[in-house]
């Protein structure tokens, strides 16, 4: 594990909610968002794995899940290895939520769902994230 | 020729397979070839549900693949062939001569084996089973993403310090 997924582990508490996983800085940048805007950001563990190979992914999100006693992981991309490594492991954890095509309004609204469980709030912020893209203007 | 990329990704179908490459290369299809996928409806699944509508999947063993190859290359559409390791690869090379040309895009750590690049990490056999390869006159470079700079075979293994 890297040191920055140590971090936001130990700095969650054991309070954390649901992971965040994606390509590049994905995850680290959504998660410091949410923390600048709610300063709800240690409900939400961050992992970044560049580098990493599929089985690596698996091992790694396994062994958070394990550490923290989150039941949720936010991705980014559908088709991601992310998300293909979360599909495995959720096989054997049937209480475990995925949620794909992660945005902003959807790690904001989870955050603030305090009074549900975390895996229906995170159905409930799926569906708020989805209904926040919106487009303005162009000819 | 309607393979238009060979690529060898341990992680078979993800994020830089179905966008990276398969957007800009405006990727109709995938050939996957993995005997293990191929013998597996719920690995198909997790792999299906990973590319989008408009694009097809299909899932083939080393014999069935070697058989067909020729039938996807008369196709209009324009694919990708994609095995998760070297040695699928080099099966699949013996048998079909028009294999000519393979992408590394992605051989992770693993115990046993050595970093040549950020994404490509080989043992001496998977070193070997390139040069036998290249040997037969197939073209192979390391190259993650479309904009990524093509690194040659004798680069990559010329260097243990080549890391990009």
């Amino acid at each position: 594990m890297s040191e920055s997924q140590d971090a936001a582990v130990a700095s969650a508490g054991g309070r954390a909610r649901a992971i965040v996983a994606g390509h590049g800085s994905f995850a680290a940048g959504l998660v410091s968002a949410v923390e600048q805007i709610t300063g709800r950001g240690n409900l939400l563990v961050p992992v970044a794995v560049t580098g990493l190979g599929a089985d690596d992914i698996e091992r790694t999100l396994r062994r958070l899940m394990a550490e923290t006693g989150a039941r949720v992981i936010f991705t980014d991309l559908q088709a991601g290895s992310c998300s293909m490594a979360a599909r495995r492991l959720l096989r054997g954890v049937p209480d475990a939520l995925l949620i794909c095509g992660t945005n902003l309004p959807v790690l904001l609204d989870f955050v603030f769902a305090d009074e549900m469980t975390p895996t229906d709030a995170a159905r409930h912020a799926a569906e708020r994230g989805r209904a926040a893209i919106s487009v303005v203007g162009g000819a | 020729m309607t393979l238009v990329l060979n690529r060898i990704d341990d992680r078979l179908i993800h994020g830089q397979v179905v966008v990276g490459w398969g957007q800009p290369l405006d990727i109709d299809f995938i050939l996957l070839v993995d005997d293990a996928v191929a013998a597996s409806d719920w690995e198909q699944e997790l792999y299906r549900m990973g590319v989008p509508p408009h694009m097809e999947v299909e899932f083939l063993s080393v014999d069935d693949a070697a058989a067909r190859l020729p039938q996807f290359r008369s196709e209009g559409r324009r694919g990708i062939l994609l095995t998760g390791d070297i040695a699928t690869m080099a099966r699949l090379a013996e048998r079909d001569g028009a294999l000519t040309m393979v992408n590394l895009g992605g051989i992770h750590h693993r115990v046993g084996r050595t970093q040549r690049l950020r994404y490509v990490f080989l043992t001496a056999d998977e070193e070997r089973e390139l040069r036998a390869l290249a040997a037969r006159g197939v073209a192979i470079t390391a190259q993650d993403v479309p904009g990524a700079r093509p690194v040659p075979l004798q680069e990559l293994l010329g260097s243990s310090e080549n890391f990009e």
